[in-house]
């Protein structure tokens, strides 16, 4: 069952405190959408708004094209999947999966029906005899999402659901959701604060800050096209490399940066700003080389600080000739180490330049 | 070759003894120990050793005790008619006092967890009684209140009622201490709100995306949460019950009356001991008293394992 859902101009406040400051966002039916922002930007907020924990202050929520302001959290058709699991400690694993439809006063044999399902699905049937003190932080995830999975709800939503996991099980977990999506096709939205949650698992990535949304959109259009300083620097690990510049020159197409003593060109046209102005020069960490190549031209000859070997990847910590930081991140090993002086070379195409402002040049 | 160590003025240190070692090492922390063994054991163990001593003796405070074996527990099990009494009364009491202190403190605890402003001074003024509850003062206002012509009767009067004399009419008498038992909730509604407020609430909202009522968030989440904290105050409360003394030894004037409708266990046991000198007998009561309290207490917590339930 898919369902869209809008929301049109959305506030909330506490108070006099306003934390969502007018939201607008369309999701189409079946997409997996992820909230995504450090703490506090207001994305576990917007969730339980549209769960129906949270009154809205303001603007409009439609689900299937009907305004849900004032329906209660039970008749929107929507199951959430908690941070803590929020499983109820003194019921058996059938129990929990169960509590939501003996509420419905469905029949005893269509419960059981459903339980077993949703049970087959998450691969829990031997748990169901147990009380959650007995599962592992894994197997009550799973059990907190076969809640949602029985009561077949038009929305799934999940707050932060893997953030008590160790990162083996976040993994699994985040493949399992992913899986879970494809096959039953509901419209389901996520929120996490972590970005690599972000990129792998969403249709659709609305980044939040500080209750504003800073950039909609698929993951590799915001990993590839930003639309300010946040957002870059948000998404992707390791986090892009911001170097203080200042406009030199523009025009005939590109634009002339100093960049820690360098001049470089770079394709593009300066929308706004002017010669003169300082602005920041965005690269990638994996955007960077030390070896020469076609379309790649010297950013700085740089010092290395220090280097970390993972075995399919060598993380080069350096500084620029003003001092200021510089991660390169080169595919395979490489023998290289701390106090060595090398140069990094990027793609002009690859990088990215902002105002003082932090939007995009 | 060896060498022998020596102090410089060539005698050996004495070697320390092991009580001089203890005392050494642990004699200031026994020091600061000892006004609380002192008083355990001249003031708890003691008297209660002796009194189990004193259950299977003739004493009457003026000569020595004398050796009597079993027979006051043979003349309580079968010629006392007032220890009768006092069980019915006793158990009576405790029946209906504790489940309606508890159901109120609950429903009080309940209204007061709702993020009230204001709440600590709600918890203050609801905790009063139960400071003053058990005092003698409360007890003489609440024969005021209660007598023929007190202030309950003169409401009443407002309504066309004529209340009854609540203390001196055996059918009601024992049902007036019952309420002024209900009426000091505090404590225990005191221990629902903390319970209460351990609860997580996501349980509540994920029972509310379920579709559940408050009623049934109340019967299926929060009472199957809270029955660690029911367990307590069951049998806190309970104990508090078998031991009550005071109101009715107040309300009755320390006789138990009318017709027996308010001698309370303890308040029997009183009357052998002070009244009548029976000192011997008094501590027989007393151990059956303590045995009825274990049983119940063993009976509770055997039973917890399946109505209890704990997170971990």
């Amino acid at each position: 069952m898919s369902t869209p859902i809008t929301l049109s101009q959305v506030y909330k406040r506490y108070g006099s405190v306003e934390v969502i400051h007018g939201i607008d966002l369309e999701i189409e039916p079946g997409e997996f959408t992820v909230f995504v922002g450090p703490s506090g930007c207001g994305k576990s907020t917007l969730l339980r708004m549209i769960a129906g924990l949270e009154p809205i202050s303001g603007g409009k929520l439609l689900i299937d094209g009907e305004v849900m302001n004032e329906v209660p959290a039970a008749e929107r058709g929507i199951a959430m999947v908690f941070q803590s699991y929020a499983l109820y400690p003194h019921m058996s694993v059938y129990q929990n999966l169960a509590f939501g439809l003996e509420t419905a006063k469905l029949p005893k044999a269509v419960i059981k029906e459903k339980v077993q399902r949703a049970a087959e699905i998450l691969q829990i049937e031997p748990l169901l005899g147990r009380k959650p003190k007995q599962l592992s932080g894994g197997q009550r995830q799973r059990v907190a999402i076969g809640r949602a999975i029985t009561r077949e709800p038009r929305i799934f939503l999940f707050d932060e659901p893997l953030s008590n996991l160790d990162a083996e099980l976040r993994v699994q977990m985040r493949v399992e959701i992913a899986k879970l999506h494809r096959d039953l096709g509901n419209t389901m939205i996520y929120v996490t604060h972590d970005q690599v949650e972000a990129m792998t698992m969403a249709d659709k990535i609305v980044v939040l800050r500080l209750g504003h949304v800073e950039q909609i959109g698929a993951p590799l259009e915001l990993y590839n096209r930003p639309a300010n300083r946040f957002v870059a620097g948000f998404i992707g690990s390791p986090k892009m490399n911001f170097i203080k510049a200042a406009i030199s020159s523009a025009g005939g197409g590109q634009i002339v940066l100093d960049v820690a003593g360098q001049t470089l060109a770079l394709p593009r046209t300066l929308a706004k700003g002017a010669p003169g102005d300082a602005v920041e020069f965005g690269i990638r960490p994996e955007h960077l080389s030390i070896e020469d190549g076609p379309g790649k031209v010297p950013l700085a000859e740089v010092s290395i600080d220090l280097v970390e070997n993972l075995g399919g990847q060598t993380l080069l910590y350096t500084r620029v000739p003003d001092g200021q930081p510089l991660t390169i991140v080169l595919d395979g090993q490489h023998d290289l180490g701390p106090g060595s002086r090398i140069t990094a070379r990027f793609d002009p195409a690859r990088c990215h330049v902002f105002d003082r402002e932090g939007a995009v040049i | 070759m060896s060498t022998i160590a020596s102090s410089p003025s060539g005698v050996r240190p004495r070697k320390q003894g092991p009580l001089v070692r203890f005392l050494r090492r642990d004699g200031a922390g026994y020091m600061f120990l000892l006004p609380w063994f002192i008083g355990f054991f001249g003031l708890t163990a003691g008297p209660a050793l002796a009194s189990l001593y004193l259950s299977f003796t003739s004493f009457d405070l003026l000569t020595d005790p004398r050796w009597v074996g079993a027979a006051n527990y043979v003349r309580i099990a079968t010629a006392d008619p007032k220890f009768a009494a006092s069980m019915r009364v006793t158990f009576f009491f405790v029946l209906f006092s504790v489940p309606l202190k508890l159901a109120f403190a609950l429903l009080v605890a309940l209204a007061l967890n709702r993020g009230m402003r204001g709440l600590p001074w709600y918890r203050a003024i609801f905790y009063l009684p139960s400071l003053l509850g058990t005092s003698v003062a409360i007890a003489v206002l609440w024969r005021q209140l209660f007598a023929g012509n007190g202030l309950v009767n003169t409401f009443l009067a407002n309504f066309g009622i004529e209340g009854p004399s609540w203390i001196s009419n055996p059918n009601y008498s024992l049902s007036t201490l019952v309420i002024l038992s209900v009426w000091q909730f505090g404590s225990p509604m005191i221990i629902f709100l903390a319970g209460l407020r351990q609860i997580p609430q996501d349980m509540y909202e994920a029972a509310s995306l379920d579709g559940a009522s408050k009623s049934r968030q109340f019967w299926k989440i929060t009472l199957p949460l809270l029955t660690p904290v029911v367990f307590f105050n069951v049998v806190v409360q309970t104990i508090e019950a078998f031991k009550a003394f005071t109101p009715a030894f107040i309300i009755s004037g320390g006789t138990g009356g009318p017709i027996n409708s308010t001698l309370f266990y303890t308040l029997y046991l009183y009357q052998e001991a002070f009244g009548f000198f029976r000192m011997g007998y008094a501590s027989a009561l007393a151990w059956i008293l303590l045995v009825i309290i274990a049983l119940f207490t063993a009976f509770s917590f055997l039973t917890a394992r399946y109505w209890v339930h704990y997170d971990d």
